[in-house]
């Protein structure tokens, strides 16, 4: 990418429209990077090391699972470990990517991977819910992405270099839960996504003692199963209006 | 820098591989992923059920187990947040009505 696509890019409509439908949801997102960035200096981690976790990182539950790892000298792989299995949601948000961007070179398309978190996701699904590459979805994804990097490091930064005078015990990671809930509720919009949605909160609760955080992958296996059941339920319903039989 | 710091870093920079490996997988291979029908389907309810599974424990439980008590912050803020969403559709005022019924409860009454 040259300094002129990057200007183009920035001026596009269509990047200040990312920026905008994220503006909401980052003020969650900086409750919960100040949070992570609290926790990290309270394990013991010392302030650069944790500068350079949130920097490089940049994958908050991810983060928030390794750190007592990491406080107790944990072997690498076990850190690794749990990291890719915290992760695996992305990858199978990848799968739903990859239609949008694979005509992009690799190197664009790994940045794209490398900035995708789960508000931009589901932003960027709800703006283009048609899974095929269209010019304006570059610039959107751009927008949103800058403003959730924004949102994320500058409040963990703070957190990091603030940790002592900031107290986790008044729960500002809270806005973090509600800004996902808004997120949420705004994905909902027929009895097959509110039906999914309870299967998943169901299956996180009910798997929550898995480790690794597997009980979120539980959750998406019963949530697609529950989901695809609605649909086929709803399109025998619909035949058996119009022809009159089963 | 101590040994400690070293071993850090090295686990830091094996974590900036995996957030990328992890969230341009499927973006990866050059050639077409073969992926049935229904699937590609189903993974439509994924984000949905993604967010949920990360909240849901946020929300109904405390220390590994369902919450037992109805003196908890959490409910009554969330009740409001999800109240005000269907009222006015935004986020920001989602967070903000969640948060003045959360913090009162949880800093002033230790719910």
């Amino acid at each position: 990418m040259t300094w002129r696509t990057v200007g183009a890019t920035l001026r596009h409509p269509l990047y200040r429209q990312g920026v905008s439908d994220m503006l909401g949801a980052g003020v969650g997102v900086g409750a919960w990077g100040l949070v992570t960035g609290v926790a990290m200096v309270k394990s013991g981690m010392s302030v650069p090391v944790a500068l350079a976790m949130s920097l490089l990182v940049y994958a908050g539950s991810a983060q928030l699972a390794v750190i007592p790892l990491l406080a107790v000298g944990a072997p690498l792989w076990v850190v690794w470990l749990t990291a890719s299995c915290v992760n695996l949601r992305f990858v199978i948000f990848s799968s739903l990517w990859r239609s949008y961007f694979v005509h992009l070179p690799l190197r664009q398309r790994l940045a794209i991977g490398y900035f995708s978190g789960d508000v931009i996701f589901v932003a960027f699904m709800k703006r283009f819910p048609e899974p095929r590459p269209a010019p304006e979805q570059v610039p959107y994804f751009w927008g949103a992405a800058s403003i959730n990097w924004l949102a994320w490091q500058v409040p963990s930064v703070i957190g990091i270099l603030l940790a002592n005078t900031i107290p986790l015990a008044w729960g500002l990671g809270f806005a973090g839960v509600l800004a996902l809930l808004g997120v949420l509720l705004s994905l909902l919009f027929d009895r097959a996504t509110w039906l999914a949605t309870a299967v998943a909160a169901t299956a996180a609760v009910a798997a929550f003692a898995l480790p690794l955080k597997l009980n979120i992958l539980v959750a998406i296996a019963a949530a697609v199963a529950a989901g695809l059941l609605m649909e086929a339920v709803e399109r025998r319903r619909q035949g058996r209006t119009q022809d009159g039989t089963p | 820098m101590s040994s400690n710091e070293v071993w850090s870093l090295l686990a830091i920079l094996g974590l900036a591989v995996i957030t990328v490996v992890a969230r341009a997988f499927f973006m990866i291979p050059e050639r077409e992923i073969p992926m049935p029908d229904w699937l590609r389907r189903g993974l439509k309810y994924a984000p949905l059920a993604a967010l949920t599974a990360v909240i849901a424990p946020e929300i109904f439980m405390a220390q590994g187990a369902l919450i037992g008590s109805l003196q908890d912050a959490r409910l009554p803020s969330v009740l409001c947040a999800v109240a005000y969403y269907f009222w006015r559709r935004g986020i920001l005022g989602t967070i903000v009505v969640g948060m003045l019924v959360y913090l009162p409860l949880h800093i002033g009454l230790g719910w």
